[in-house]
């Protein structure tokens, strides 16, 4: 065993001394040695790759951690092999050009074990510490911060001493601390290590820190101190992540109820259907993209500027269909109303179900709303800020609709007194159809924004409608401002509950204290007052 | 003061209600003697409304007092307690059990225990019956004691409503606009039914036909932005300067 | 005495339900045990447990249009009361399996030990009891309905407000249901019951038996119905529904009557839950979804509500068509229901039931003009048995 290991030091010692082809001559031992072994032996072997500091090894060691690496039975030559039917497909480990191919029985998979995969995830960290791109460099520090490998220190001061960039400079100080740190030479190297992963100041080096403190000492005793520090720190990031996870939800929120705020809260419509309309925005989102898909891909990023538009008309003209067919028979009787729209939300999800399929549709997010970025230590998810801008937009689009414009003014005029308006010569009908039109609409908007956060299902709207009407009810009816906080801070309170109380028991806390709420304050958060309340 | 109190069937002092800073009461003040019958006008908005809801627990008072019988204390209690304590209230668009006929309605209406379980198990009695017929002569609808109330012409419900105020027995009615949308025979049929029940309990009526007050002869509490503005019979309220400006001046 | 209270004076069509009902209920039995298969009256034993689920669902109309119909409470969460009793019931078959489950634990049901559960949770004690499971059967809806109508009645909540919170109550218990650590089997539910009052759920006699439990049940809750309808409390909760202020005007406690009459219903709910589980052999909290308490009202509102007999009519009528739509056309069952639900609404908003009547009632007043016979002021609903009771005494 030892005198293996002494072999392989030799061998990477003359690889680093002899010429280019004696080079790659020690180097191709040295991985068909792979082949050789037992567990120990391969950790051996894997350490003595990682020190030849050659960048073509990487291939190797990541094709072992795979369980990708064979060995020949015939001549103990070691491969990259793929499966391709009933034979397997060989690749040179080191240059990765083709190699034949062999029977099943005449390779043999080289076993690796957790803690094997651990030293290469290591050795690799190492490895790419000096390599070209700095982007790489990046990547191997801050992999090296995870595996906290000790071996890998000396590489580490070595990179450390010729690295240029700032950036992986600071990443390679973490790692270089939080290797340090448990086991520090001297106590000023402890406290430095201690100060740098504390200025870090995440949630990797709370653990990390807290670590340390476990330990005995001043430098363990810094460590609890800065861990005291940091994760009061980290509590206040904490609920910053969960108010903006909150106000997420309750842009979500936002968006389903802001529809129903029209037809329920303005016009007195229980419209049942109305999730439907928003699951009709979503499928029409989808729809268009399936078109771009096919015609046009090149709009793909354009997709939901076109969907936008089409949801609204899709939905409204849905919703002015069902507002003259059904609705306006029925006004003055809330009940029969709320069947009757539940029975049409049935049809809807039917008819989507027949012509799309009842399984889940996915709707790819444009470039632009992929992806996340970090401000501190809060993780923003472009589609999430999107959503929370585009909910906010529609928001102030309807109260500009309705508080400016001469529709608006006709609306507010009939749903306040009907005979009156109808008197001044408002067309009643005709603006009770374009309200709930508007509203239908408005919800088809929504569904091309939760389009973008989940997959799109005929059950969709089924999932809102309940959330909805809570809000609006909450926030109270026929007040837009009560909608738009009964939103927020229904989504903010359901994400504070859920830490504590999980997601599922976290929705029943709210849906219990919002049934506590409506029957301590049956008029919501924003009550109207006085008589005519009553009336 | 506290004289005053001694005596009332029903004493407000300083009553006021506000709705979102606009008061709808302001430091109203009445004073109901047993057995009396008052008219209360006002021009819309005056509160009238407001100062029945008041008195029948509907609607809180912010301030004031409010005594029945000059021992219970009404600003404590809810309209079911009130309805109880022998206070009957007839509201402005007649309301009646539609789906039940007049003699349902009586029924329900006869003052007996309201418990669930009373109600449950209870038997009408001999006597009932007999209270139920003597409403129905009083109100004229003995020929149709087995039609449905919502079968009934608009001034037969309102009739039938205050029927039921009969038969619920009560100290003090509250009657608002009695007259409003009938015939001027109703009208005057209507009177005569609240000059016979005022034989026997206090009744306050609230009414905009000055006619139909006229004809009912009492004392009279105009009421204006939710205090008292003038009290006293028809004519002496009517030659008052303030009165005549806040009906006609505006 | 009791007897005559109950049955005199009951509407007639109500009186030739329980008659239906209870001779169904001794016939289909006989006709199910007695007979050979071969023969051409026997009943096969799926029509019999189909027959019976139809029964249970009718009780479950039944007791939605004791509060609807009558008190003008739509509630949208009665299939929470019907799935808490028909867990209730659940239990009890599952404390009964013994050792004869997949583990083959004593005391713990399968999922508990798949569970790594070490113990049975508190509130499954006593559940091997057929009577405590019964009791809890009627206890625990009436105490949830209690609870939450004392604070919605109290709060003076109405109207589709009261409705739509009577869907979140029902949606918030699926949702705790489907939880795994709530004990009660989670997604799956309870199911593969072996035993009930210690014979073979699956033997001719049992679902016989159930049948005619599940008939006597619909019977007796028609008769009992029935009954506090024609009362004088009857009277009151038909004011509460067409004008609640009034009633409270009138000194009548308003919440405590609603809550009287939900309460009430929500434990024959619960009792028609208990005699489901048993004939379909599982409960899950599907029957918690919201979907499923709306259907119930379209049952009712068919058949015909503030009739009794209609949503009971309602609720077979619906569920025989459900059937046959499932089995024959899968694709249009929901087509179907969705236009029920607009078409009832829209077209026939007093049900089958309360349409004949009305039209009855006019042939009858024509006659009445016609002939100057002594009439009884005909009426529709809730009127005719008020005024058939008069004649009674």
């Amino acid at each position: 065993m030892a005198l293996l290991a002494g072999l392989l030091a030799w061998t990477a010692a003359a690889l680093a001394q002899d010429g280019p082809k004696a080079g790659a001559e020690a180097l191709r031992a040295l991985v068909n040695a792979l082949g050789t072994g037992g567990y120990s032996q391969t950790s051996d072997q894997i350490s003595a790759l990682a020190a030849t500091g050659d960048p073509s090894v990487a291939p190797v060691l990541q094709a072992l951690a795979d369980g990708d690496l064979y060995v020949r039975e015939a001549d103990g030559a070691v491969f990259i092999a793929a499966r391709a039917g009933k034979i397997y497909r060989l690749r040179d480990p080191l240059s990765g050009q083709d190699a034949g191919e062999a029977g099943r029985k005449d390779i043999d998979k080289i076993k690796v074990n957790n803690s094997l995969r651990r030293a290469i995830r290591a050795a690799l960290g190492a490895l790419t510490l000096q390599a070209g791109d700095p982007g790489q460099r990046l990547a191997a520090a801050q992999n090296l911060f995870k595996t906290r490998d000790p071996e890998a220190l000396e590489s580490l001061d070595a990179a450390l001493a010729k690295e240029s960039d700032p950036g992986v400079r600071a990443a390679m100080a973490e790692a270089r601390a939080a290797l340090v740190l448990l086991a520090p030479p001297d106590l000023s190297a402890g406290l430095a290590a201690v100060a740098t992963i504390a200025a870090r100041g995440d949630r990797e080096a709370l653990t990390l820190l807290k670590e340390a403190a476990a330990g005995q000492g001043e430098v363990a005793a810094a460590a609890a101190r800065a861990a005291g520090d940091l994760s009061q720190i980290l509590q206040v990031w904490d609920l910053g992540q969960n108010i903006w996870y909150g106000i997420s939800l309750g842009s979500v929120l936002l968006l389903a109820a802001i529809g129903l705020s029209i037809t329920f809260g303005v016009m007195g419509v229980i419209n049942m259907a109305h999730g439907e309309m928003v699951m009709i925005g979503a499928y029409t989102t989808f729809a268009v993209q399936e078109l771009i898909r096919t015609s046009a891909p090149w709009l793909f990023d354009y997709s939901l500027t076109f969907a936008i538009p089409l949801a609204f008309l899709i939905s409204g003209t849905v919703g002015i269909a069902i507002e003259r067919s059904v609705i306006r028979w029925l006004y003055g009787r809330p009940l029969e109303t709320l069947l009757a729209t539940w029975g049409l939300s049935l049809i809807l999800q039917q008819a989507v179900r027949s012509i799309f399929g009842a399984t889940n549709r996915e709707v790819g997010n444009p470039s632009w709303m992929s992806g996340a970025f970090e401000l501190g230590q809060l993780t923003i998810t472009y589609n999430r800020m999107w959503i929370i801008a585009f909910a906010l937009f529609v928001f102030a689009l309807l109260m500009f609709v309705l508080r400016q414009t001469p529709l608006g003014l006709q609306m507010r005029a009939v749903t306040q007194n009907r005979q009156m308006a109808s008197a001044m010569g408002i067309r009643t009908p005709w603006i009770d159809a374009l309200t709930f039109g508007l509203g239908s609409g408005i919800a088809g908007i929504a569904g091309v924004a939760l389009s973008q956060i989940g997959n799109v299902s005929p059950n969709l709207g089924q999932g809102y409608i309940i959330d909805s009407f809570m809000v609006v009810v909450f926030g109270g009816v026929g007040n837009l401002w009560g909608t738009l906080v009964g939103a927020f801070s229904l989504g903010v309170a359901n994400k504070f509950l859920e830490p504590f109380a999980g997601a599922v028991l976290g929705k029943i806390l709210v849906l219990v204290l919002i049934i506590l709420f409506i029957q301590r304050y049956p008029r919501g958060l924003f009550a109207q007052k006085g008589r005519a309340v009553e009336a | 003061m506290s004289e005053a109190k001694t005596r009332s069937l029903l004493y407000l002092d300083g009553v006021t209600v506000s709705f979102d800073g606009f008061k709808a009461l302001n430091a109203l003040s009445v004073v109901i003697e047993p057995g009396e019958m008052r008219a209360i006008i006002g021009p819309n908005g005056a509160g009238k409304t407001t100062m029945m809801d008041v008195i029948t627990g509907k609607t809180q008072p912010d301030e004031g007092t409010l005594f029945f019988e000059d021992e219970i204390d009404l600003s404590k209690r809810d309209e079911v307690d009130i309805a109880q304590l022998g206070i009957g209230r007839k509201f402005q668009k007649p309301t009646v059990f539609e789906q039940h006929s007049v003699r349902d309605n009586l029924e329900l209406a006869l003052s007996a225990p309201r418990g669930v379980f009373a109600t449950l198990f209870a038997r009408r009695s001999a006597e009932q019956d007999g209270r139920i017929e003597e409403v129905l002569a009083t109100i004229r609808l003995g020929a149709k004691r087995d039609a449905l109330a919502g079968s009934l012409s608009h001034g037969e419900k309102q009739w039938l409503e205050i029927g039921m105020l009969l038969a619920q027995d009560p100290k003090l009615l509250l009657i608002d606009e009695p007259a409003a949308g009938m015939t001027d025979a109703e009208t005057a049929e209507t009177a005569r039914l609240l000059k016979e029940i005022s034989k026997t309990r206090s009744v306050i009526v609230v009414e905009h036909d000055m006619v139909f007050v006229r004809a009912l002869g009492v004392k009279v509490t105009v009421l204006h932005e939710g205090s008292v503005l003038a009290e006293g019979s028809l004519d002496h309220v009517s030659a008052d300067p303030k009165v005549v400006e806040v009906y006609l001046g505006r | 005495m009791i007897t005559r209270r109950l049955f005199l004076g009951s509407d007639r069509l109500v009186l030739g339900f329980i008659v239906v009902i209870v001779v169904l209920g001794i016939l289909v039995p006989v006709l199910h045990l007695a007979l050979p298969e071969s023969h051409a009256f026997h009943v096969p034993t799926y029509l019999v447990a189909l027959s019976g689920k139809y029964l249970c669902f009718a009780l479950l109309a039944l007791a939605l249009d004791l509060v609807w119909g009558f008190c003008g409470i739509l509630s949208l969460g009665h299939g929470a009361f019907f799935g808490l009793g028909g867990y209730a019931m659940g239990m009890y078959l599952m404390r009964n399996i013994g050792t004869r489950g997949v583990y083959g634990h004593p005391v713990l049901p399968d999922f508990m030990v798949f569970l790594n559960w070490e113990q049975l949770p508190w509130y499954w004690h006593g559940f091997d009891h057929f009577w405590f499971a019964a009791l809890m059967v009627v206890l625990v809806p009436g105490l949830l309905a209690f609870i939450f109508g004392w604070f919605a009645f109290s709060s003076r909540v109405t109207g589709v407000y009261l409705s739509i919170i009577t869907q979140a109550m029902t949606f918030a218990l699926m949702l705790a249901f489907f939880r795994n650590d709530m004990g009660f089997g989670g997604n799956n539910g309870l199911t593969d019951f072996k035993d009930l009052l210690g014979y073979s759920i699956q033997s001719p006699g049992v679902r016989a038996g159930l049948f005619a439990a599940s008939a006597l049940a619909l019977a007796g809750a028609l008769a009992l119905c029935s009954a506090i309808v024609r009362s004088k409390l009857g009277k009151v909760l038909v004011a509460v529904r067409d004008a609640e202020s009034r009633t409270r005007f009138l000194g009548y406690r308003v919440e405590h009557v609603k809550l009287f009459a939900f309460t009430v219903s929500a434990m024959l709910a619960g009792i028609a839950g208990a005699l489901y589980v048993p004939q379909v052999g599982i409960i899950n909290p599907g029957e918690f979804a919201p979907a499923n308490s709306i259907e119930i009202v379209v049952w009712t509102a068919i058949g015909g509500r503030g009739t009794l007999a209609g949503p009971v009519l309602g609720a077979v009528l619906v569920n025989v068509g459900k059937s046959y739509f499932t089995a024959a056309l899968p694709e249009l069952w929901l087509f179907a229901l969705g236009a029920l639900f607009v078409g009832v609404t829209l077209f026939l908003p007093k049900g089958i039931v309360g349409t004949a009547r009305a039209a009855l009632a006019v042939r009858r007043e024509r006659r009445r003009l016609a002939g100057c016979g002594q009439g009884q002021g005909g009426g529709e609903g809730p009127a005719l048995p008020a005024a058939s009771a008069q004649l009674a005494e």
